[in-house]
C-alpha cells in the first residue's frame, strides 16, 4: 500500500475551510463568479432573439395608386419591417444600405396599381443587406405570404379572376453583399474582431498586475518614469501581436473560406489600429484595478461576454431590445464588426465607415483616461 | 528631457544647496496606514559619504521610511531634503539620483542579468549604455553569467545583480532595504567591502539591517521601533547613551538561572549567548544587588562592556513598554 487512497476527513476539511476563507477574501473574484451567470441569464434570456423584427427598411415608391400603399402597409404590419424613410433615388437607397442605416429597400415601381389591376403581374423589388443571413432570412420568408394575403382583398370584386391563377405580383428579392447566404462570409470577418478583443484584453490585463504581483512594480516606480510612458510602452508590443493575428485571419479568410474582399485592405488595417487601441486601453485599465492576474483574467471575461453577445457577432444586432442595443453601441466590437463586414463584403469606403470610427475612438480615450488616472505613481 | 549629463559620484557637493553636506536631512516624516502609524515623526540626518545603519525589529517602519525618501510613498507629514531636493515635492529629481534596493528581489526574473541591467540603463537614459552595462557586469563579477535568467539565480547572485542594477546610474545615495537577507557569510563580507569602497568614493548609504555584525560596520546607526526613532549616533554613542550595565555569567543550567534572574528587580534582560548568559540593567546598583545571591559556585561572573546586541534588546524591550 502506498497510501495514495488514504483519506482523512479532518485534513480534507482543513483544506476545504482554507479554500472558503481565501475565496471570501477575494471579493472581486467572488463578485464575478456571481456576476457572470447573472449576465448570461439576462443576455440569453432577454437580449438575444434569433427572430429579429422591426428591421429598418427604406421605400422607393414610384407608384401613386392605392394598391402600392396597401401593400406597404401590410408589409409593415407583418412586424418584420419598419419603414424608416422614403427615398427617391436608387443610389441614395444603396448608400443607406451600405452604411447599415437600413436593412431593406422596398421598390414599388411606377404604375404598380395600374398593372396589378390589369393583371400584368407587376414586380416589386426588395433589396436586402444579406451580410448576416440570419438577420434577414425570416423577414424575407414572411414577405411572400404578406404580399399575397394583402392583395387578396384588393383584387376581389371586379378583378376577382386575378386571384385564381398565379400570384398577382412578382416578388424579386436581391440579397446583396452575400447573395448565396454563406454564413462564413459573415462569421469569418467578425472573428477578427472577436479574436482581437479576447487576446488584447487578456494580455494587457496581465501586463500591470504581473508587475505588482511579482514585486517588480516597486522597482519600476523607483525609477524615473511616468504613467503614460509605462502605459504606452506596454501597449505597443501588443499592437504588433494584434496585427499578426489580423494577418492570419485575413489570410485564412481569403484562402480557406474565400471570403470576398470588396473594399480596401489598407483602410481596414488602418481602422484596426483604433479598435486594437480600444481593447488595449480596456485591458490596461482592468490591470490597474485588478489585484492579481487571476482577477485581471476574470475582468477580461466579464467584458468579453457582452462583447460577444451584444455586438451582433453571434446574434443579429437588430433582434435585440433597445436597452441591449444601446449597451451594444457602447462596445467597440459592435462598431468594428460593422466596419470589417462593410469593407470586406460591401466594399465600403472611409466615408461609409466614418460613423463607426469615432465611437471606438471615444471609447479608447475614455478607457485610457481612466487607466492613466488609476495608475498609481506611488505604492499608496 | 531631464538631466542628460552623467551624474557622477562627486556631484553631491554641487547638488546639495548651500554646501551643507547632508545627503539626507528630513524632519518629522510620518506615514499612516489607516489607524496604524507606521512611521511616526522620524527625523534623520546622514552626511554625504556616510554609511548609516537603519535598525529595528520587523514591522518597525524601516521599509516605509525608505519608500518615503525615494517618493514611492507619499508622506502624511514631514519635510526636508534628500540630496538637496525637497523630499515631498521633488521626488522625480531624487529618483534620478538615488539607487533603491528593495527588500524583496524586484528585478525581472524572466530577463537575463544583462537584459535587466540594460533595461535599467535605458530607463535612466544613460549615454554610452552598452559600455556602462559591460563595466557594471565586470565590476560585480557577473560577466560570465550575463545570459543567465535572473529567476534561476541563487540568493547571493540575485543580490549582486540587484546591487549592480541600483548602481548603474551612479546614484549619489543608496537606500538598501535588508540587502543581505538570505545571503551567505562570504557573499555578505564581499558585499560590505564593496559598500565601503563606494562610500570612500563619496556615495552615501542608508542600510536597513537586522544583523549586529553589519550594524557594527556602519559609520552611524539609527534605531527605530514601532515607527519611532529611539536613538541615533555612532556605535559608541549608541552604546554609551543606553547607560546599560552588563554582566556575563557561565555555569550549569543557565536557562533556569535566566528564568530566576528575570523575576528580580533591577534585571531588565537575561539573554543567552552561546554558553553564557548576558544579564543587563540600566540601574547599576540595583542590578548588582539582584545578582549578588548568585555570585557563587558553580557560576562564574564577569562584568563586560555592553555590546550592540545587548543595547538593541534593551531598546526593543523599552519601546514595547512605552507602546503598551
Ligand atoms: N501598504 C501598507 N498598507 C498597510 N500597512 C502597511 C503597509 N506597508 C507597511 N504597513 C505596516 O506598516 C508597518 C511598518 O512596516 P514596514 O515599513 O514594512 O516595517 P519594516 O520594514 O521595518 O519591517 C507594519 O506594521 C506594516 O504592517
Ligand atoms: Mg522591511
Amino acid at each position: 500500500m502506498n497510501g495514495r487512497w488514504n483519506f482523512s476527513l479532518k485534513r480534507f476539511w482543513a483544506i476545504a475551510v482554507k479554500e472558503f476563507i481565501q475565496m471570501r477574501r477575494d471579493r472581486l473574484t467572488f463578485g464575478i463568479m456571481v456576476g457572470i451567470p447573472l449576465l448570461q441569464l439576462v443576455f440569453f434570456g432577454y437580449a438575444i432573439n434569433s427572430d429579429p423584427k422591426h428591421l429598418p427598411a427604406a421605400i422607393v415608391l414610384a407608384d401613386n395608386g392605392p394598391q402600392g400603399r396597401t401593400l406597404l402597409y401590410a408589409i409593415e404590419n407583418s412586424g418584420y419591417f419598419e419603414f424608416v424613410r422614403e427615398i427617391r433615388t436608387e443610389a441614395e437607397a444603396r448608400r443607406a444600405l451600405a452604411r447599415g442605416q437600413v436593412q431593406f429597400i422596398v421598390n414599388i415601381p411606377e404604375n404598380f396599381s395600374r398593372d396589378l389591376l390589369r393583371g400584368q403581374t407587376p414586380a416589386i423589388l426588395v433589396e436586402a443587406d444579406a451580410t448576416d443571413p440570419a438577420a434577414t432570412s425570416n423577414a424575407i420568408g414572411a414577405l411572400r405570404t404578406v404580399i399575397n394575403s394583402a392583395l387578396e382583398k384588393d383584387i376581389k370584386g371586379p378583378v376577382d379572376y386575378l386571384a385564381a391563377d398565379a400570384p398577382p405580383v412578382e416578388l424579386r428579392v436581391h440579397a446583396l453583399y452575400n447573395p448565396e447566404a454563406i454564413t462564413q462570409y459573415n462569421i469569418v470577418p467578425g472573428l477578427m474582431g472577436v479574436v482581437l478583443t479576447m487576446t488584447m484584453i487578456v494580455i494587457t490585463g496581465l501586463a500591470i498586475t504581473r508587475e505588482s504581483e511579482r514585486g517588480t512594480m516597486e522597482n519600476l516606480l523607483s525609477m524615473p518614469t511616468r504613467p503614460l510612458e509605462v502605459m504606452i510602452g506596454k501597449i505597443v508590443p501588443y499592437i504588433l501581436v494584434g496585427y499578426v493575428q489580423v494577418g492570419l485571419i485575413l489570410l485564412a479568410a481569403k484562402l480557406l473560406f474565400e471570403v470576398p474582399m470588396a473594399g480596401s485592405l489598407a483602410l481596414l488595417l488602418a481602422v484596426t489600429l483604433v479598435f486594437v487601441a480600444a481593447n488595449l486601453a480596456v485591458g490596461l485599465t482592468f490591470s490597474t484595478i485588478a489585484e492579481n492576474q487571476l482577477q485581471a483574467v476574470q475582468m477580461s471575461f466579464f467584458f468579453f461576454l457582452p462583447s460577444l453577445l451584444l455586438s451582433g457577432f453571434m446574434f443579429p444586432f437588430r433582434g435585440m431590445p433597445d436597452w441591449a442595443q444601446i449597451l451594444g453601441e457602447a462596445l467597440p466590437l459592435t462598431h468594428f464588426l460593422r466596419i470589417v463586414r462593410g469593407i470586406l463584403l460591401k466594399g465600403n469606403g472611409l466615408a461609409d465607415i466614418a460613423p463607426e470610427i469615432w465611437p471606438m475612438a471615444l471609447f479608447t480615450a475614455v478607457a485610457l483616461a481612466i487607466g492613466v488616472k488609476r495608475f498609481h505613481r506611488t505604492l499608496d | 528631457m531631464t538631466n542628460q549629463e552623467t551624474p557622477t559620484i562627486s556631484m553631491h557637493a554641487e547638488s546639495a544647496d548651500g554646501g551643507d553636506a547632508f545627503a539626507i536631512d528630513v524632519r518629522d516624516m510620518t506615514k499612516r496606514f489607516g489607524e496604524r502609524t507606521a512611521v511616526d515623526h522620524v527625523s534623520l540626518k546622514v552626511r554625504a559619504g556616510e554609511i548609516c545603519g537603519f535598525l529595528g525589529p520587523n514591522g518597525s517602519g524601516k521599509t516605509t521610511f525608505i519608500r518615503m525618501l525615494c517618493g514611492l510613498l507619499r508622506a502624511d507629514e514631514g519635510s526636508g531634503k534628500c540630496l538637496g531636493y525637497d523630499v515631498i515635492e521633488e521626488s522625480e529629481e531624487i529618483k534620478l539620483r538615488v539607487g533603491y534596493m528593495t527588500q524583496r528581489f524586484s528585478f525581472w526574473e524572466d530577463l537575463s542579468i544583462e537584459e535587466n541591467l540594460d533595461f535599467v540603463a535605458r530607463m535612466y537614459a544613460l549615454p554610452n549604455r552598452r559600455e556602462i552595462v559591460r563595466q557594471s557586469l565586470d565590476r560585480l563579477g557577473l560577466t560570465s553569467r550575463k545570459d543567465q535568467v535572473a529567476g534561476e539565480l541563487s540568493g547571493g547572485w540575485k543580490q549582486r545583480l540587484a546591487l549592480a542594477a541600483c548602481l548603474i546610474h551612479r546614484p549619489q545615495l543608496m537606500l538598501l532595504d535588508e540587502p543581505t537577507a538570505g545571503v551567505d557569510p562570504k557573499a555578505r563580507r564581499e558585499f560590505w567591502e564593496e559598500i565601503h569602497r563606494l562610500a570612500a568614493e563619496g556615495m552615501t548609504f542608508l542600510i536597513a539591517t537586522h544583523y549586529m555584525d553589519e550594524a557594527e560596520r556602519c559609520h552611524r546607526l539609527a534605531f527605530i521601533s514601532y515607527g519611532k526613532l529611539l536613538t541615533e549616533g555612532t556605535v559608541e554613542d549608541v552604546i554609551a547613551e543606553a547607560r546599560l550595565t552588563t554582566w556575563v555569567v557561565d555555569g550549569p543550567e543557565l536557562p533556569k538561572l535566566a528564568e530566576q534572574l528575570r523575576n528580580r528587580a533591577g534585571v531588565e534582560q537575561a539573554v543567552a549567548f552561546g554558553n553564557e548568559l548576558h544579564v543587563s540593567g540600566s540601574d547599576e546598583p540595583a542590578l548588582e544587588a539582584a545578582i549578588a545571591p548568585y555570585r557563587k559556585e558553580p557560576y562564574r561572573w564577569r562584568r563586560v562592556e555592553p555590546g550592540l546586541e545587548d543595547v538593541f534588546i534593551h531598546l526593543m524591550n523599552r519601546s514595547e513598554d512605552n507602546f503598551s
